[in-house]
């Protein structure tokens, strides 16, 4: 095992923990982002390209950003609450 | 065509009336029956809080394990059988793992001739010099086949939870509108010069599939975050020239229908032990390793739609 990988196993573990003591939903996302990224950077040194490709797409691309449009639509982004109107009542 | 009766006419006819009675429009009692106007709902202080205070008794002669003695033992019963099961489920997986062949051992799966079957005649038996699609979509075709179904599931399901019906979805559409910045001069430039060359990515992914790393799905799955980062650019209005719920049916239908008739027909020619007409072709050219290529076109679409679809779902309910 080379060094390089050595730290991107230790990324990926500060990754893994972070993620979860992050409070910051937003937040929250951006590092689970950045952990598929480091994990098919580690794909690519095991040698399995066709892992790397996909997770690159999926995990980095296509899950963070249907995380994102959740979100957006619960309103759980700063800046993007609906206007005092729109709240429901019982709140 | 047929002429149009005036209205005062037509209310008249029997036509009229039924379809009247049938949606509902009209109550039928009213003009016909002598009737009180009904009393204003006055709601009454001192019987709201003696009909909470009798609520709140009753919840608390059940709920409270302390004065309901059936409650009491079944809390203690469930907690008991909670702690029962979990041991039970343990001991199974427990001892479904000592079956298991020890590691290191002759019978393990990772030190049987399959493995070494695929490496050593591989190539000369599926044609493709990628030994994982080889592996995947001739030797393991039944599994893919199932995946790329289990997709289509996954999309059916939520097309389901996040559909909405006509007056929602225009809110929807409204209130995405609102919020999502559109026109944004970076992005659009950005998805100009980058959504070209991540199609043709996955696309050279997808053709690539037997020759070099990729296939269909992460060639796919290439394709749909073009297409996500092209539909955030531009916008629905866009997309929809090229992209609508018809379209992702008719892929979708014609791929999936494409793999099961062109792995039925590999199956049956295998198990019969009868010769298979498509050609494998010389290892290395691009139309080689006979319906490999084809099967990860297919793949290729269904995947690509479906991510697309996921996303257009999550954003306003629909296409």
């Amino acid at each position: 095992m080379t060094a390089f990988q050595i730290i991107l196993m230790g990324l990926l573990i500060i990754c893994a923990v972070s993620v979860s003591f992050s409070k910051n939903l937003l937040n929250a996302i951006l590092i689970y982002m950045s952990f598929s990224l480091v994990m098919s950077m580690l794909w690519i040194c095991l040698e399995s390209p066709d892992l790397a490709i996909t997770e690159a797409a999926v995990g980095a691309g296509i899950t963070s950003v249907l995380f994102f449009v959740t979100l957006k639509k619960i309103h759980a982004i700063e800046g993007t609450e609906p206007s005092k109107k729109e709240e429901p009542k019982d709140e | 065509m047929s002429k149009k009766r005036p209205a005062s006419e037509y209310q008249k006819t029997f036509a009229f009336r039924f379809f009247r009675w049938l949606s509902g429009s009209k109550d039928p009692y009213l003009g016909e029956v002598e009737m009180h106007p009904q009393k204003e709902f006055r709601a009454d202080p001192e019987a709201a809080l003696r009909h909470e205070k009798e609520h709140d008794a009753i919840l608390d002669k059940v709920y409270n394990p302390e004065r309901n003695m059936e409650m009491k033992l079944f809390h203690k019963l469930y907690h008991a059988t909670s702690i029962i099961f979990c041991l039970f489920l343990i001991a199974l997986l427990l001892v479904t793992i000592s079956w298991l062949p020890a590691s290191g051992t002759i019978e393990r799966p990772a030190n049987n001739e399959v493995a070494e079957r695929y490496i050593e005649k591989g190539l000369e038996e599926t044609g493709a010099v990628n030994i994982v699609a080889g592996m995947i979509l001739d030797y393991r075709a039944f599994d893919t086949l199932g995946e790329s179904h289990v997709l289509f599931t996954a999309t059916i399901t939520v097309l389901i939870l996040l559909r909405l019906n006509k007056t929602e979805k225009d809110e929807a559409e409204l209130s995405d509108r609102r919020f999502e910045p559109k026109n944004d001069a970076i992005l659009q430039l950005v998805a100009t010069f980058l959504v070209p060359v991540i199609i043709i990515f996955g696309i050279y992914i997808i053709l690539n599939g037997h020759l070099g790393p990729g296939g269909g799905f992460s060639g796919g799955a290439v394709i749909g975050a073009g297409l996500v980062l092209y539909l955030n650019a531009f916008g629905f209005k866009k997309t929809e020239r090229f992209f609508t719920e018809k379209t992702y049916k008719w892929v979708c239908f014609f791929s999936l229908s494409f793999y099961c008739l062109a792995k039925s027909y590999s199956f049956y020619t295998g198990a019969n032990q009868l010769h298979s007409v498509i050609p494998k072709g010389t290892p290395g050219a691009i139309l080689s390793s006979g319906l490999i290529l084809p099967l990860n076109i297919a793949v290729g679409l269904v995947v690509a739609c479906t991510i697309y679809a996921f996303y257009a779902m999550f954003r306003k309910g629909g296409f």
